[in-house]
């Protein structure tokens, strides 16, 4: 079951780790537990993109700093490519897997062309099985109506599960605002909050940071030993100071995974059991619901909750798998259906298919861009290939560097459990940005000087042959320099003997 | 239901899923008392609050009214109303649970589990009447677990820091859903 995967820096294995969980004879690593040690050295951590109002986000900028942080930098990437490749073992075992991505594609697309409809149908189910249902056009309206419930309730202490939509909706600074107190129980969207920074990862929220890192943040705000990064201590200092605090709450809430049409009832996965006791120990549980998630049946929730974490995690499936259908005896239990931009997306003939994701981060793991750069790099509340292609729909200009953020190598699509074509979608979303004037000056001049060389077959040719012998004679400092930003951390692959051209010529005659 | 080829034994497949999944199977004895690997288990627990009519605990779950009164409980017993083979998941119902917190205050979770009572996979799973009958239904894979921080592996990050299987077919007489 457990083939050693390859790793991108070896130097960060740790051979001595007292804490590896044993059973028969395997080491665990189930939910999102790497499958080997790693330990890198404490190092300060690098902070993300610098956000200036409207301004458009310098990615390039803000990862340029998170490289220059090599142990954050190691770390991350061999983390998230562990992931990759635990990812690649669960497909490897379940022989139908195309199928099943195939299924989950048609499925989403159907619902997502029908949308009105099961939504619809859910509101009516959800109703009759005890729930209250409301709708949220956007972010500020969601924040409102939820203030409202728990304004209605007395409720001045709200603990919750993770949410993404929530993020999105910025319910945390609304909440504060308001003097509601609003308590994370995932632990990294925990430590993100006493950090008073955003997650970096739709799955793994702190997948950015060293247990150093967290070390520093606990101890400032919950009271543990600085100089203790141990794990399994921080670990179970925050499940201690947390348990109190979700005893105590006067609300729970929670997001959502899947929404039944069929059935009115939604699925809640997580590793931690956190949204399980959001929903149950308080009397009242909110759940926040991106109109997207909505499917129609029971039966494809099979299709999904087999995909879901196997594409997330490498785990066959999370711990806790939860489907809510109505209150408990003696409680209440809200929904809110948040639309915030998503039937909007629905109408745009290159990105509508968007909307089949299921927050996996497959596409993160396996992004290169992504690994090196951190998910803060991207100042949105969604990073990655999935972020590049739906953060420009929340705000063109803000987000109009995100899109060239990307090689374009398609490893996104090839994971994408709904079958999303996310790489074209971004290169779709540099045409649109380029017509709409929302690309940086420099990138506008550099890219019409290579038009006019591209279009010139004769020049090409010489430039090339002429590039192809400097960079086969020239000193090495000409070419790794300061202002090449190319050869910062790449070497530049060894130049051919003679161009492809030349070569043809000689050797298939004089067809061009 | 892409179940073209199963496994020879479902309850082998379960307990190997379980494992990997940082579950712990209870083998029973095989021959006297059934129940004698929970027995041991909670030999030495301050409070036990037990579901089932298999054995008692000394906290009783009928007269529990609020939530938080669970806080203290060390073991929690309950049974499941199926497993599923491919994942080494067992489902807790709302009607298994009384009182639903219960399998998440806890520190630690046992679970009665009916051998027959074990589907192949998930596409099987889905067409058992709890989600359609059920106000909450869980599907329990192991212990609580995270590994947020560098990926270490974490049992009991804010739930049961372990979840044990017995695997015993109801007793007869007991309410069945």
């Amino acid at each position: 079951m457990n083939t050693p995967a390859a790793m991108l820096h070896p130097e960060l294995l740790d051979p001595n780790d007292p804490h590896v969980i044993v059973r028969d004879g395997q080491r665990l690593d189930h939910a999102e537990a790497a499958s080997k040690s790693l330990r890198a050295r404490p190092e300060p951590q690098p902070r993300g993109a610098k956000v200036h109002g409207n301004r458009p986000i310098d990615q390039a900028e803000a990862a340029a700093r998170f490289i220059d942080a090599p142990e954050h930098e190691k770390i991350h990437d061999e983390r998230l490519w562990d992931l990759r490749q635990k990812r690649d073992r669960e497909m490897h075992g379940i022989a139908e897997w195309e199928e099943l991505r195939a299924l989950a594609s048609a499925i989403k697309e159907h619902t997502l062309t029908h949308l009105d409809q099961y939504l619809e149908q859910f509101e009516a189910n959800a109703r009759s099985n005890g729930i209250h249902v409301h709708w949220a056009r956007d972010a500020a309206e969601h924040n409102q109506i939820v203030h409202g419930i728990l304004t209605d309730h007395g409720a001045k202490s709200l603990i919750k599960s993770k949410s993404m939509l929530t993020e999105e909706c910025g319910f945390r600074p609304y909440m504060a605002s308001v003097g509601i107190e609003v308590i994370e129980t995932d632990l990294g969207e925990r430590i993100q909050q006493l950090d008073n920074e955003d997650p970096s990862h739709v799955v793994v929220p702190a997948v950015h940071k060293l247990r150093t890192d967290v070390a520093e943040v606990f101890a400032k705000t919950i009271g543990t030993d600085p100089a203790n990064s141990d794990v399994h201590y921080l670990a179970e200092a925050q499940r201690e100071a947390t348990r109190p605090l979700i005893l105590a709450a006067d609300a729970g809430m929670t997001g959502c995974n899947f929404a039944v049409a069929e059935t009115g009832s939604f699925v809640v996965c997580t590793n931690e059991g956190n949204a399980d006791l959001s929903a149950n120990v308080p009397k009242l549980h909110i759940a926040s619901i991106g109109i997207e998630k909505i499917i129609p049946r029971l039966e494809h929730l099979a299709v999904f909750v087999r995909l879901l974490s196997r594409s997330a995690l490498g785990s066959p499936v999370t711990q806790y798998t939860s489907h809510f259908r109505g209150p408990r005896e003696g409680g209440e239990m809200h929904i809110v259906l948040v639309d915030n931009g998503r039937s909007e997306r629905l109408g745009m003939a290159e990105f509508w298919t968007s909307l089949k994701c299921i927050r996996c981060g497959a596409c993160m793991n396996t992004c290169p861009v992504y690994r090196r750069s951190g998910g803060l790099s991207y100042g949105a509340t969604y990073s990655g290939p999935i972020g590049l292609i739906i953060d420009p729909t929340f705000n063109q200009r803000k987000y109009s560097n995100l899109p060239f953020a990307s090689t374009l190598n398609g490893s996104c699509s090839n994971v994408c459990p709904v079958k999303i074509n996310i790489h074209e979608q971004i290169y779709a979303w540099r045409r649109v940005l380029v017509e709409r004037h929302e690309t940086p000056f420099a990138k506008r001049v550099e890219m019409k000087a290579a038009g006019e060389l591209l279009s010139r077959p004769a020049a090409y040719r010489t430039a090339i042959a002429t590039a192809d012998i400097a960079l086969a004679h020239l000193p090495r400092w000409v070419i790794y320099n300061g202002l090449n930003a190319w050869g910062r951390n790449r070497e530049a692959p060894h130049p051919p003997p003679q161009t492809f051209h030349a070569w043809h010529q000689a050797n298939r005659g004089e067809k061009k | 239901m892409f179940d073209g080829s199963p496994p020879a034994s479902l309850l082998a497949a379960f307990k190997e899923s379980l494992h990997s999944m940082g579950g712990l199977f209870l083998d029973p004895p095989a021959a006297g008392d059934q129940l004698a690997p929970v027995r041991a288990k909670i030999a030495g627990a301050e409070v036990v609050c037990s579901t089932v009519p298999e054995i008692a605990g000394n906290r009783d779950i009928a007269a529990v009214n609020n939530p938080q009164d669970l806080a203290d409980v060390d073991f929690a017993i309950v049974r499941a109303s199926f497993g599923v083979a491919e994942s080494g998941s067992v489902l807790l119902c709302d009607a298994d649970l009384y009182v639903n917190a219960v399998a998440y205050l806890a520190q630690h979770l046992i679970v009665l589990l009916d051998p027959a009572n074990i589907v192949v996979n998930l596409h099987h799973a889905y067409r058992r009447p709890e989600f359609r009958d059920r106000h909450y239904a869980s599907f329990h894979t192991g212990p609580s677990a995270t590994a947020d921080i560098e990926g270490v592996l974490i049992h009991g990050a804010q739930g049961v820091r372990s979840l044990s299987v017995l695997p015993i077919a109801r007793r007869s007489g007991s309410t069945a859903h």
